[in-house]
């Protein structure tokens, strides 16, 4: 083994400190401050036990079917170049951009009973179909995260080496030779990741599982966190199930990331590669199916939301334009401070895995947490803290900010992380045998290496947070309002239509600053 | 074997690639500027890379539109020739059949073949554990099993050391001899090119040219080959 | 002039400073403060009056605006509290945060007689389920017949939602003991049970089921403000269960006399008159012009109401039942 001469570098080791800091800060802080001003110790009761378990069986389901469903839709898009391939990519961001609200409808003009699938099967003298319960609840998370999934694994394919396809394509290898040769291996590394994210994800969800669940049988620990803190004022009680709804999330982060084999392929060329495997025409027709059919699940329901929204869109209320201000503001600097939060964190995992990888996973694990803390909890929490020191309407949109950063974090760090491994993997060596400086190595070596993940996870950052309707509720001091925030108060005041206006508005300024980033960091970028 | 390329033409987004030619049996250099098409040779001869025009032939046989694997031809990269989850063995073994159901005999053959390249006893070791020199070993084991008439080396011991180069090289043309094959090797060094190649092919300003013997290439380089070589007049 | 300018600028500063009104806080649900809601209205009006600057807050729902208030306990901001229903009057008043209001209401037209000396009551509703006369021609007529038919209908969650949770007494006022049978018979004829009452209504609207629970006004809002009177309230024999919204003047106030006239202006002409057509309940004192078309169509019904005392005990047992009623 050759011994490493690098030092290890305070500034990385500061700065990931103090982002991970500021985590365990927004993270269990909240947590203790409910605690502390609860004043009876409360027990969980049956029916909280029975939303425990629903919420983690519908969150495993959902993770398994995303992923299941995402593979093939990643592996066609790796190995197939059509025109439309740069739109459908886009496309894949849609849905987990989409404000829950927005996309819940947008799925029932598609799936509800007087959706269009019902109609068509009426038709066709079948059924209506009825999706609410499980199915519903599931339907969406997997409308949701599909195509984040598929994103995902999708970098995987990149990271193989298209050396490695040709060496399979000149030794004749069969395609499921291929997959359990070279594409398993990259899907062992990422898909443990994929999975534990989609599980947060679903874990918290909790106006999907409202709208389609169907009933208290699809009762997600959210909603019991949300009726103590609103019906019962019972802060124990919250912090307790908080406390259950993050240990089961650590649990599953940490087996997750332990099963997460580091893939550790060689830097090969990047860029589109040829598989030579998959030339059959039997694959050819498989993959165009696959991405057919993934365009239509996915694409539907958008259509359907901009269908809704168009009609309305000439009487949108004044207050719309101040209140997207707001929120394009809000997005911005969260996106910002969630992506500084990320490279601080990534930078220091990074520097970790060579010396004390279980640290390491520890880290990263703690960097992934933001997204099991509730909501509701994380705005408790800090209302409590800051409300004898400032006036929480003065801070609201800060606050908003900083909390809409948090819960973004995980999938920064996620985008961001595998990027700058393999920038040491690539580049490390030679960057070290040159002696190179940090600031040229950044400039060098992992700009052009992280600037594609980055302007994703930009964009992605801004995006969640432009659709986060969560703590400014809160907040939010008379006269400031988001375009969500908007949207809710249409629907309220029986406006509907209006409504849907506003929720395309929403739609298309957060897709646009979505695709803007992604754009931004693919500019320039060879092939 | 014989490598025909017949008015043959890649040409792709602001790059092109001519050559008219053939060459035979022994070993070729493949020498040039970087940037030049030396490794997009390869390729196309590989069949990685699309032809746009024109024949290549491997001996009389038109093989332009082939499948990679049907060519008789293997092509060694610079690096990631292995796949870093699976052993040295199971690396090898790849050579003899693509999902590794290995009789008894080809178990010992693979064994044998990595004996036979100096890696003796490595069998069960990951290419993380191997030097580059150790890697590019089992690369040219594996090739030696597959056994292909024609075997190409795209700048393959670019990162080791003159001494171990050297050594590499003198593998390379052991195998050559034992297996009459045609070899083509890409390299930035004309030292390479003068110790185990009898001709050499200068590819710059998009044209493959055609063969000529070496010695006679470097001693009165075109000055295309003299601006890439620094105005040094023959090998150092 | 550059000297004149400089004065002006003095003099509006100081104007500014001087003339710096004071600022009454007034915490209410978020449909409330909307540009479609009562809020704007009132505030220009009251501030015509009353030398100062009426600052609305919104803060979710009534639940959520309890539990804000509690939240923030006597450090609150907020002067008056305005929003709250008679369901969550006896827990309100549990928090010791409320004073008594000291006014005789005169006038009111509640189906039900006041006499709660915290809050005052601002206008009220009946719960009812809306249906589409286009898309359902054979409405039931009370909740027995509701159970026989096959209509299915979309309702909110007790546990997230005021509707929700009127629904939830509603049918033990009706049911009493039996309301757990109830719900296990209807159970099979919802659709779904929403977090908050939008997201029941649009799924609605959208054609997602054949009845919404609602409120006997809203097909008033799709009359007067779509011009479209598809929409009807189906009324039931049993009748119907009441939801009062109510006000209060927050006891560590330090805007005593500005709050006082707030509760008073609440019952004045003016206030009741913009209520109709912006939150869309009946006003508690009916204006003098009436009530506008539309909105007398189911204004006179059996009302149902649990006193505000037993509230909170009624509500646990209810909710018990309906989890395990709808759980199976």
């Amino acid at each position: 083994m050759a011994v490493r001469a690098k030092s290890i570098n305070p500034v990385v080791i500061f700065g990931g400190s103090a982002a991970l800091l500021f985590v365990a800060l927004l993270t269990v802080g909240p947590l203790i401050a409910l605690w502390m001003r609860a004043d009876v110790s409360t027990r969980l009761s049956g029916s909280n036990w029975s939303a425990i378990r629903f919420t983690v069986f519908q969150a495993t389901l959902s993770a398994i079917i995303s992923i299941s469903l995402a593979i093939p839709v990643a592996r066609a898009l790796a190995r197939r170049q059509f025109r439309g391939r740069a739109l459908l990519l886009t496309l894949l961001g849609a849905p987990f951009l989409l404000p829950v609200i927005v996309a819940v409808f947008g799925l029932l003009a598609v799936w509800g009973r007087s959706g269009f699938v019902s109609q068509l099967l009426i038709a066709s003298g079948g059924e209506r179909i009825s999706i609410y319960g499980l199915t519903g609840v599931l339907l969406a998370h997997v409308f949701f995260n599909l195509p984040l999934v598929a994103r995902l694994i999708l970098q995987g394919w990149g990271q193989i080496p298209a050396e490695h396809f040709r060496l399979a394509a000149q030794l004749g290898m069969r395609p499921a030779d291929v997959f359990r040769r070279l594409e398993w291996p990259m899907l062992r590394g990422i898909l443990p990741g994929a999975f534990l994210l989609v599980f947060l994800l679903c874990t918290t969800s909790f106006a999907v599982a409202l709208a389609l669940g169907g009933g208290p049988k699809a009762t997600t620990i959210e909603l019991a966190i949300y009726q103590a803190l609103r019906f019962e004022f019972d802060l124990g009680k919250a912090a307790l199930l908080g406390l259950v709804q993050f240990s089961i999330c650590a649990i599953v982060a940490f087996w997750s990331l332990r099963a997460a084999v580091n893939a550790n392929f060689g830097g090969g060329l990047s860029g589109a590669v040829k598989h030579w495997d998959a030339s059959s025409q039997v694959l050819l027709w498989q993959d165009r199916l696959v991405l057919l059919g993934v365009s239509a699940f996915l694409g539907a329901p958008l259509v359907a939301i901009l269908i809704r929204g168009v009609p309305s869109l000439g009487n949108l209320p004044v207050t719309v334009w101040p209140a997207a201000v707001n929120s394009v503001l809000i997005a911005l600097s969260s996106a910002a401070l969630s992506v500084f939060l990320a490279l601080s964190l990534a930078a220091m995992i990074d520097l970790l895995k060579s010396r004390d990888s279980r640290l390491s996973s520890t880290v990263e694990g703690f960097g992934m947490l933001t997204l099991a803390a509730s909501p509701f909890v994380l705005g408790t929490g800090l209302f409590i803290v800051i409300h004898p020191v400032a006036d929480p309407f003065a801070l609201a949109l800060p606050i908003t900010a900083l909390v809409n950063a948090a819960i973004s974090l995980p999938l920064t760090l996620r985008a961001l992380l595998p990027a700058l491994q393999r920038q040491r993997l690539v580049y490390g060596k030679l960057a070290d045998s040159l002696g190179m400086s940090s600031w040229v190595r950044f400039r060098v070596a992992i700009w052009p290496e992280i600037r594609r993940p980055l302007g994703f996870s930009t964009g992605l950052a801004a995006a969640l947070s432009m659709g986060d309707l969560g703590v400014i509720t809160l907040f939010a001091p008379p006269n400031v309002e988001t375009l969500p925030l908007v949207m809710y108060r249409l629907m309220g005041a029986y406006r509907i239509e209006d409504a849907a206006s506003v929720g395309l508005v929403l739609v298309s300024l957060t897709l646009t600053m979505f695709w803007i980033f992604d754009r931004g960091g693919r500019l320039g970028h060879q092939s | 074997m014989d490598i025909s390329l017949n008015k043959f033409l890649v040409a792709q987004k602001g790059f092109s690639l001519a050559a008219d030619w053939t060459i035979s049996d022994g070993i070729t250099a493949i020498i040039g500027p970087s940037g030049g098409g030396k490794s997009t040779l390869l390729l196309a001869i590989a069949g990685f890379v699309e032809v746009s025009s024109g024949e290549l032939l491997f001996d009389d046989r038109n093989m332009t539109d082939s499948a990679p694997e049907d060519r008789p031809v293997t092509l060694l990269f610079q690096e990631n020739n292995l796949f870093p989850h699976l052993t040295v063995f199971q690396n090898t073994a790849l050579g003899v059949r693509a999902d590794l159901k290995l009789s008894k005999a080809d178990t010992e053959r693979v064994t044998e073949t990595l004996e036979s390249v100096g890696l003796a006893n490595m069998n069960d070791r990951h290419p993380s554990e191997l030097s580059g020199g150790q890697r590019q070993r089992v690369a040219l084991a594996r090739a030696v099993l597959r056994d292909r008439p024609v075997l190409m080396l795209d700048e393959p011991f670019a990162a080791l050391g003159p001494a171990l180069r050297h050594e590499m090289l003198d593998l390379v043309a052991r195998i050559q001899q034992q297996q009459s094959s045609t070899v083509l090797l890409v390299t930035h060094n004309p030292d390479d090119a003068m110790r185990i190649a009898e001709r050499t092919v200068l590819v710059a300003d998009g044209v493959a040219a055609e063969s000529m013997p070496t010695a006679n290439l470097l001693d009165n380089p075109p000055a295309t080959l003299i601006e890439y070589l620094g105005n040094k007049k023959g090998p150092e | 002039m550059k000297r004149s300018l400089l004065t002006a600028a003095l003099v509006t500063l100081c104007g500014a400073a001087w003339a710096e009104a004071p600022t009454l806080t007034v915490y209410t649900y978020d449909s409330f403060v909307s540009d479609w809601g009562p809020g704007p209205a009132i505030e220009a009006a009251f501030e015509e009056s009353c030398d100062c600057d009426l600052v609305f807050v919104g803060a979710g729902d009534g639940a959520a605006l309890l539990a804000r208030m509690k939240l923030e306990g006597a450090r609150t901001k907020a002067d008056v509290v305005l929003g709250l229903d008679t369901s969550l009057i006896e827990n309100a008043k549990a928090t010791g945060l409320f004073a008594e209001h000291g006014i005789q209401p005169s006038g009111l037209s509640l189906p039900v007689t006041w006499d709660d000396s915290v809050f005052l009551p601002y206008d009220w509703g009946y719960f009812s389920f809306v249906y589409d006369k286009t898309r359902l021609s054979d409405a039931p007529d009370s909740f027995a017949a509701l159970l026989e038919s096959d209509v299915n209908i979309i309702i909110q969650d007790p546990r997230s939602s005021t509707p929700g949770l009127g629904l939830l007494l509603w049918v033990k006022a009706v049911y009493g003991s039996d309301a757990q049978t109830v719900w296990e018979a209807l159970s099979p004829q919802i659709i779904t049970v929403t977090k908050g009452w939008s997201e029941a209504y649009g799924m609605f609207l959208e054609g997602e089921s054949d009845m919404v629970l609602s409120y006997t006004t809203s097909p008033a809002y799709h009359l007067i403000a779509e011009g479209d009177d598809t929409k009807a309230a189906a009324i039931f024999d049993e009748g119907h269960y009441m939801q009062i919204e109510v006000a209060a003047k927050v006891a560590g106030t330090d805007q005593e006399v500005l709050a006082d006239a707030f509760l008073e202006f609440m019952l004045s002409e003016t206030f009741q008159a913009i209520l109709p057509t912006t939150n869309w309940m009946y006003p508690a004192v009916t204006p003098s012009g009436g009530l506008p078309d539309g909105f007398d169509t189911y204004s006179t019904q059996h009302a149902l109401l649990i006193p505000a005392a037993n509230v909170e005990a009624v509500r646990k047992e209810a909710l018990a039942e309906w989890l395990s009623a709808l759980s199976r």
